[in-house]
């Protein structure tokens, strides 16, 4: 064998989080606490609108109300919420028109992170809105987005310059008091991207989001929309990263899709936030709702890959309301050390003649936690639904633990529902039998990793499927013994 | 008065009834304290999410009968099993009916467990297997240890196998109203001794409707029972539950079972009736190479509402354990299946397979089922699966084409898929019984042994 058990513990010890720099770059932060004022500052900040403040300030007066949820499977300090800065923006003023404009060093972050501007904007692949710390300072290919009439811009921008829009869809799919951590970013969101797809457009390429949290002590609420209008196609991919820092920094972002008749969404994202020091201490706290509504003969679909953060606790759920809708949920969740996961999907069928489908594939190794927490709903009018759900878990030593909660309500009898979940270990033959080949046992789990996540990977977008497959090594390395 | 006062109320008129000084009196007020605590469960309460339990738990219920109940045998002999002897144990409204009972205490105990609170050759007995057992979360064995002075005792020694089966038989003589009852049963199985035991729910008559027009306060009553089972190492249990109840009675039934190494138990639920059933069925494995078997048939109609929550503890390495669960819901019926499996850090070696299918046959039936793995240990196979869904439409007419009715192709269709858990179920008799009891279901007659 290549690796002795000593050395592979050594390497990993030596492994660390490598996208755990921060960027020297002059941010404003609001001071830390969170009252009706600061929700009015940020407001204001952002030259909102009325009927925007008014809007925040609701939700921020329902999560004054609400309480903490405590059923998810997981265990953490609750994070203090006055002692956290709800704004924080890079000072340069972020308003570029060209890349040159951009500050040397936030490109040279961007550089790290490997996804080069200049290089994508050649390549003409995948248009990106960067949001760092809760501030999208860069938006790409607008212009070649803007001939074909889709709109993509961060969301600030676009309560600006198309409140009508925003107006009627946000908070349409999560509502400002769905739930605690979605109120909390209804009051205090700084920014995110807005996307919107006109009819029967296809759009030509993928878009991207990239989030970053960089400023220590801050928080990140950034929310998504995306709408496509009837008979339109979009892929919009999302990504995130933060520098390792010894405290819990939270992320509590807001996804909503709108898919309106015909249309067709395919949300990726790849998720790495920064999971802690292999002791536990420091992370993120990722606690996500994302949501998508589908009307007639429209689909969604959820890609994730879960590599990152202390704890996650994400449900990308479909409400398929329209007839003859999909929903489509595909999920890779890794844990390794003491991370948590607690993470699933809802499928609500509500319309008839709607479908779901549910691939879950939890891996956990070190001390970690992972569990798949997941709803069917069939409701009384959706006559013929269907789903189809698999949720497998793969073990790697003993320390760590798997879980699954499946709930499935079926309330009208021509629903067809099949639910399967499996737990295995990495067979020691499987290894046996890669070694005999002369592949080393690093090599072997990251082989067998691949093929028990193949499913899920194979729906990702190129680009991000090379990465994605790439970081489940990374996070992985080490684990096994 | 809300039933929660009431019932801790009715605790001390039920003490005076009883022997201070016994040890069980202990354990009894504990008990109490601990529900008058915690009380009833609501819909918020995560293990109770799908069954609305508050529907039967009416401020009228009361521990206390008023008359006892004579019952003519004619009546009851159909609930026997019939054409095999059996040890008996029958309790009509919650007491002891020496008159049709069958008990013994050559070589073995089987007798009631009045007998054995009360007497202090068994105080060893109490201390070391009474109340060991329960979730002291639960409000209802909380409920059903603070009120129970009733039920079946059974005592196999070592290495004895029990030459005839034992029935265990609740009878309601439906001539009580509002009336809660807490059977309570004790079993032990010691060094490899053998055992099959039948526990079933029936009640006389279905309330007359006549009369509730001019008597409205019938309340329906409620069977809150609760069942210990050890069984040690190399020792077999088959355990069988019927609820076949009326329309109009509820059960909340819990068991729990501790196993010992080497030890194999399985436990049938045939739930066909009743109002609300709520069969809570925890196994514990405390040593290797234990085998746990789990199966149910639920078969339900009308407005019947059937809850199964399992669990299986697995605590201890190089076990298995096997679950499955069919439900088949006509009419408005609701089902729920909850299954748990939790295996240990040390529990390495386990197979665990749980599986949960259900036939949605009635316009306004409904099923919710949750299969729910907790996995600590890395060398193990887990697996569960679960479906809902309706005949195979193609097989049905593949059946009709060959001339055979649709009512009977669809029972036929039915029974099938049903069967597989009766195939594990070793008494010929008990086996005719349910197929009869399921055909009866159906509504067809299908003429031939399967």
């Amino acid at each position: 064998m290549a690796y002795t058990e000593e050395e592979l513990k050594k390497e990993l010890e030596q492994q660390e989080y490598q996208y755990g720099f921060t960027t020297d770059i002059d941010a404003e932060t609001f001071p830390i606490g969170l009252n009706k004022d600061i929700v009015k500052k940020i407001s204001a900040k952002k030259n909102e609108p009325s009927w925007m403040t008014e809007w925040r300030l609701s939700a921020f007066e329902a999560w004054e109300k609400m309480e903490e949820p405590e059923w998810p499977n997981v265990k953490y300090k609750k994070p203090d919420f006055q002692k956290i800065s709800y704004y924080s923006a890079p000072k340069t003023n972020p308003k570029y028109e060209s890349l040159d404009e951009v500050d040397p060093e936030l490109l040279k972050t961007f550089d790290k992170l490997g996804i080069s501007l200049e290089e994508q904007k050649k390549l003409a692949g995948v248009a990106v809105d960067i949001v760092m710390d809760s501030v999208s300072v860069a938006t790409t290919f607008k212009d070649t987005l803007a001939e074909k009439g889709i709109i993509f811009c961060s969301i600030s921008e676009a309560i600006q310059n198309h409140p009508e829009l925003v107006k009627k869809y946000l908070g349409t799919v999560v509502p400002q008091k769905d739930n605690y951590y979605a109120a909390l970013n209804s009051a205090v969101f700084s920014d995110g991207s807005f996307c919107y797809i006109p009819k029967g457009v296809k759009c030509p390429m993928e878009l991207s989001t990239y989030f970053r949290i960089n400023q220590a002590g801050t928080g990140q609420f950034e929310r998504t929309l995306v709408v496509a209008d009837k008979g339109s196609y979009v892929s919009y991919l999302e990504g995130c990263t933060a520098p390792s820092r010894d405290e819990n920094q939270l992320h509590a972002a807001v996804v909503e899709l709108v898919a309106l008749d015909d249309a067709e969404i395919k949300y990726s994202t790849v998720q790495n936030w920064y999971p802690g020091n292999k002791n536990g201490k420091g992370g993120v706290f990722n606690f996500v709702t994302k949501r998508g509504l589908c009307h007639k003969n429209s689909k969604i679909s959820w890609t994730q890959v879960e590599t990152g953060s202390a704890v996650t606790w994400k449900y990308p759920s479909c409400i398929l309301k329209g007839d003859n809708s999909i929903g489509e949920f595909y999920s890779i969740a890794v844990t390794n050390n003491y991370q948590q996961a607690d993470t699933g999907t809802k499928m609500i069928h509500l319309g008839k003649n709607t479908k779901s489908t549910i691939i879950s594939k939890g891996i956990s190794a070190g001390k970690s936690q992972n569990s798949y927490r997941g709803l069917v709903h069939v409701g009384k009018r959706a006559e013929n639904a269907r789903n189809f759900s698999q949720c497998d878990s793969l073990l790697m030593g003993n320390k760590c633990g798997a879980h699954t909660f499946p709930y499935i309500e079926a309330k009208n009898k021509t629903a067809q529902i099949e639910h399967e979940a499996t737990t295995s270990k990495i067979g020691e033959d499987q290894i046996f039998y890669c070694n005999q080949r002369g592949i080393d046992v690093e090599k072997a789990i990251a082989l067998i990793v691949n093929g028990f996540s193949k499913e899920v990977l194979n729906k990702l977008p190129m680009e991000f499927a090379v990465e994605a497959q790439k970081l489940l090594e990374i996070s992985l390395e080490g684990s096994v013994g | 008065m809300s039933l929660k006062e009431k019932l801790v109320s009715s605790f001390l008129a039920f003490e005076l009834d009883t022997d201070i000084n016994s040890p069980v009196h202990d354990i009894r007020s504990k008990s109490i304290k601990e529900f008058e605590k915690i009380g009833f469960p609501d819909r918020k309460n995560e293990f109770w999410k799908y069954t609305p339990i508050k529907k039967v738990l009416s401020e009228e219920l009361t521990v206390f009968k008023k008359k006892r109940h004579l019952i003519d045998f004619e009546k009851v002999k159909d609930f026997f099993i019939g054409g095999i002897e059996s040890y008996k144990i029958i309790l009509i409204d919650g007491t002891y009916d020496p008159l049709w009972s069958n008990t013994t205490h050559k070589g073995v105990d089987i007798c009631i467990l009045s007998s054995v609170l009360e007497n202090d050759k068994y105080s060893n007995i109490i201390s070391h297997y009474y109340n060991k057992l329960i979730d002291t979360n639960d409000s209802f064995s909380l409920l059903n240890t603070s009120f129970s002075k009733e039920g079946a005792y059974i005592h196999i020694p070592k290495n004895v196998e029990l030459d005839k089966p034992i029935e265990i038989i609740h009878i309601n003589s439906g001539g009580e109203s509002s009336l809660m009852l807490q059977p309570r049963n004790l079993i032990i199985l010691e060094e490899g001794s053998k055992a099959q035991i039948i526990e079933s729910h029936y009640s006389l008559q279905e309330k007359n409707t006549d009369l509730s027009n001019s008597n409205n306060d019938h309340i329906d009553p409620l069977t809150n029972t609760l069942t210990e089972i050890y069984v040690e190492e190399n020792a077999n249990l088959d355990y069988y539950k019927i609820q076949n109840d009326l329309d109009s009675t509820s059960i909340i039934d819990n068991t729990y079972i501790d196993q010992k190494k080497d030890s194999v138990a399985s436990c049938h639920t045939f739930s066909f009736g009743g109002n609300i059933v709520r069969n809570n069925l925890n196994f514990y494995q405390n040593g290797k190479n234990i085998n746990s078997i789990l199966k149910g048939i639920t078969i339900l109609g009308s407005n019947q509402h059937t809850d199964h929550h399992t669990l299986v503890h697995h605590a201890s390495p190089n076990c298995e354990s096997y679950q499955e669960y069919k439900g088949i819901y006509n009419d408005k019926s609701t089902g729920v299946f909850n299954g748990k499996v939790v295996v240990d850090k040390i529990a390495q070696k386990i197979n665990a397979f749980q599986q949960n299918n259900n036939l949605l046959m009635g316009d306004h039936s409904s099923v919710n089922t949750k299969p729910q793995l907790e996995i600590f240990a890395d060398d193990v196979k887990c697996s569960h699966g679960c479906t809902i869904g309706q005949l195979d439409k193609s097989a049905l007419y593949y059946l009709k084409t060959r001339g055979i009715p649709e009512k009977e192709a669809k029972g036929l269709l039915t029974y099938a898929f049903a069967n597989n858990v009766l195939e594990n179920v070793k008494m010929q008799v008990l086996k005719t019984k349910i197929k009869k009891i399921i055909a009866n279901k159906i509504g067809v007659s299908l003429g031939f042994e399967l």
